[in-house]
């Protein structure tokens, strides 16, 4: 049994394996919890001097928080806590939440902790997951400090996905290090569209976000921008989306020696 | 009772709640359909007395007829002769008032009959869970709507003050505990204070007819002793005008019972040989914190205030208290919290006699078994989880941002302990947009080149330049002179976005020429998403 024999079987029986892994395999696009759940453990990569992690990371984080499907037995107004631990040099670099700057739901509901050691924001991080009454974990941490390793990276995943509970680790300045992170992300500030009544002022907020690395979506780019209660997605690059079209489990190469 | 001082009386926070017909309400509820039929028909209850039949409720047709409470029944018949008639239960009503008052314990977790027919329900640190005390209050008005009794309440620091307002206020009334407590109080009538009806006739016969004559009366100076002498020989607190005028300002503590009298779970060791070792005294809180566990198993109960007392041997004790964010009876969890506690203690001769005692406990459910185990099924609670995080990080580590009244941005923002309640503070305007983080110190930027507007064009910060596109601003922060010195410089924000989409916040201190200073400088203060 050579791996050539695949081709040779009937086309049906790559619909079911396509259609399973299309669904495991969407391309990431906003307000995607509807279907999949919200994601575990997400990674935030950004340079110092602005504030589009945090920024981006809220912004995942509520989109996510918006479009989760709600059971019966779930609370109508959800007044679950917030957590956003800094590292101490992160909070020097990038400075800390400004609660009349906060989007108007989290502006009450915020827990603060300042870690003076990575270890300590490790810690922190994780009791936060193992928390129930915690909405979403922010974390953020400057550099690639020691104690983050793979192991603590995987600590935080699983413990995640254990208690359900999402986190968004915003990190300040770091390489791409190993990391278990279901999604990786490297974003920047990009211009803003202007507002409707100030052509000249800064409008809602925008951001150049690359996912480089994704366990179930191919890697693109795209343009957030996001009010209060809406993130919007466009696509920054076509020719990127075009590339990663074949992208799903590789079910289309096999397929096209068969069409011609 | 420690409601004497100050303190104790402001946060404390107690409803009071009036059925002004309760026993019309529950006749009429009680029955099936016809009873209902009545209420266009004058009706009254009757109780068999000495002289004959009297009135002890009347319906609204039964008053407008002229049927009045305590009036003999014959003399209503010939005023309206055909007057409805059933037979009152006063002993009835009187269950029916202990069972409301249990179900009243929803709004608070502590609630006491004011019989004949009121409840006094204490809402002390509860309101947020309803969304505040207005609609603590709504929720009640629609609770009792439901069960189709008529009612009035009022939210008042004291039992006093709640039974005055809820009987001769406003409907609805809350009180806050500081500023015209008196002043509102003062125009309502002397029958506010509870006093016996004899107590009433002699105040009315002196022309004290509203509270604000008796305080006035007290601010006079000698006032007040003249009252004194006149009532000197009434120790109880309903014939004694000055006792019950101090309850209700709280001078005083008013002794409530409530309808579900609560014991303390206490726990103690006298121990055979002092202990002076710290070794020795961990294992005995251990032991302690253990029978406190099974007492508080046994009663269905967590502990969310501990205190240990350590009696020492030359006489000295040793006070240690805990407060736990939620209810809670894990031994483990006792002891890890009170082990940081007991670094400080001085063992002198020797400790002969610890005794712990929960002070402050709550109904627990008995399910939860180990706080690790459950903690890895199930998560931990909010509390929990801050108990953890500030053990190791320490208390100011954890925090929570609420707003300060203030206009300067950084001294808008306080940080408090994450459960403490928050603060009433005025809404932000929503025009002002406000940075997402804020620099711990605004930091210094040079500008490179201005525009004439005022604003820089080009400017210099951390290193790297930044050219600016786009502007919103100035908004205009004057110093705070009750705050500041004379000489602080106004503040002149502006939103701004660079080349490369990064969004500032900055400000101008000063302006040229304001004399507090040379040319002003420019710092950046908060970051946009």
């Amino acid at each position: 049994m050579s791996h050539a024999d695949l081709s040779s079987l009937p086309i049906t029986a790559f619909e079911d394996v396509a259609a399973l892994s299309a669904r495991r395999s969407v391309r990431w696009r906003s307000g995607l919890a509807a279907v999949q759940g919200a994601a575990h453990h997400t990674e935030v990569f950004t340079a110092s001097g602005d504030a589009a992690g945090a920024g981006v990371a809220l912004a995942l984080a509520l989109d996510d928080l918006r479009h989760l499907p709600r059971g019966d037995g779930s609370e109508a107004d959800d007044r679950r806590n917030v957590l956003w631990v800094q590292a101490r040099d992160a909070a020097r670099l990038s400075g800390r939440p400004y609660r009349a700057g906060l989007p108007q739901s989290l502006q009450s509901r915020l827990v603060h902790v300042l870690a003076e050691k990575a270890e300590d924001a490790l810690f922190a991080l994780e009791e936060g997951l193992r928390c129930r009454d915690f909405a979403f974990v922010i974390g953020e941490m400057a550099g690639n400090a020691k104690a983050l390793d793979f192991t603590a990276s995987r600590r935080l995943t699983l413990t995640s996905e254990r208690h359900g509970i999402p986190l968004f680790l915003v990190r300040i300045d770091a390489a791409h290090d190993l990391s278990s992170a279901r999604m990786r992300w490297e974003v920047a500030s990009a211009p803003s569209s202007a507002p409707e009544w100030n052509a000249q002022a800064p409008g809602d907020p925008a951001w150049k976000a690359e996912l480089f690395r994704a366990r179930s979506h191919a890697p693109g780019t795209w343009t957030l921008s996001g009010g209060e209660t809406s993130l919007t997605a466009s696509k920054a690059r076509e020719d990127t989306d075009r590339a990663v079209a074949g992208w799903t489990a590789g079910l289309q190469h096999r397929r096209s020696p068969r069409a011609r | 009772m420690s409601a004497n001082t100050p303190d104790a009386v402001s946060s404390r926070r107690i409803l009071s709640i009036w059925l002004p017909a309760m026993a019309m309400d529950r006749w009429r509820n009680a029955g099936d359909e016809d009873r209902r039929s009545l209420d266009s028909r004058p009706l009254v209850l009757i109780a068999d007395t000495a002289h004959g039949p009297r009135i002890e409720a009347a319906n609204r047709a039964g008053m407008v007829a002229g049927a009045r409470r305590g009036m003999m029944l014959a003399d209503a018949r010939t005023l309206c002769p055909d007057i409805v008639t059933a037979p009152s239960d006063p002993a009835g009503d009187l269950a029916f008032l202990e069972k409301l008052a249990i179900w009243a314990r929803r709004w608070g977790p502590w609630s006491a009959m004011d019989a004949p027919d009121g409840l006094l329900v204490d809402v002390t640190a509860v309101p947020h869970l309803f969304g505040g005390e207005e609609k603590l209050v709504a929720d009640v008005e629609a609770a009792f709507a439901r069960r189709e009794l008529g009612l009035r309440c009022a939210i008042a620091p004291t039992a006093g003050a709640a039974w005055a307002l809820s009987h001769f206020g406003p409907q609805g009334a809350i009180l806050e505990g500081q500023g015209d407590f008196e002043a509102r109080l003062a125009d309502l009538p002397v029958a506010a204070l509870r006093l016996d009806d004899d107590v009433l006739t002699v105040l009315r016969r002196l022309g004290l007819k509203r509270l604000g004559d008796l305080t006035g009366i007290e601010s006079g100076g000698s006032g007040r002793d003249a009252i004194q002498r006149r009532f000197r020989n009434r120790k109880s607190p309903a014939a004694n005008p000055l006792i019950r005028l101090d309850q209700i300002l709280g001078r005083v503590p008013e002794p409530l019972l409530p309808v579900v009298p609560q014991h303390m779970p206490l726990v103690q060791r006298r121990l055979m040989e002092p202990i002076r070792h710290r070794q020795l005294l961990d294992k005995v809180v251990e032991d302690l914190a253990q029978d406190m566990a099974r007492e508080l198993e046994g009663r269905g109960e967590g502990a969310r205030r501990l205190e240990l007392g350590l009696w020492r041997v030359d006489g000295e004790v040793v006070v240690r208290r805990l407060e736990m964010a939620s209810a809670t009876r894990e031994a483990a969890h006792i002891c890890r919290l009170f082990a940081a506690r007991l670094d400080d203690v001085d063992a002198g001769f020797g400790i002969e006699m610890l005794r712990l005692r929960a002070s402050w406990a709550e109904p627990l459910a008995l399910e939860q078994g180990d706080i690790e185990a459950a903690a890895e099924t199930h998560g931990t609670s909010l509390s929990a989880c801050i108990d953890r995080l500030t053990v190791r990080l320490g208390t100011r580590a954890v925090s929570r941002p609420v707003a300060f009244a203030s206009h300067i941005p950084e001294r808008a923002q306080r940080w408090q302990p994450p459960l403490d309640p928050e603060p009433a503070s005025q809404g932000e305007l929503a025009f002002h947009k406000r940075p997402l983080k804020l620099l711990d110190k605004p930091e210094r930027i040079s500008v490179l080149y201005a525009t004439p507007d005022g604003y820089p064009k080009r400017f210099r910060w951390r290193g790297g330049v930044h050219e600016v596109t786009r502007v919103e601003g100035p908004e205009r922060i004057a110093p705070e002179w009750w705050r500041e010195r004379s000489s602080t410089r106004l503040r002149d924000y502006y939103r701004i976005e660079d080349d490369r989409g990064r969004r500032y916040w900055i400000y101008r201190l000063g302006i040229v020429g304001d004399g507090r200073g040379g040319a002003p400088d420019w710092y950046l203060q908060g970051l946009c998403a």
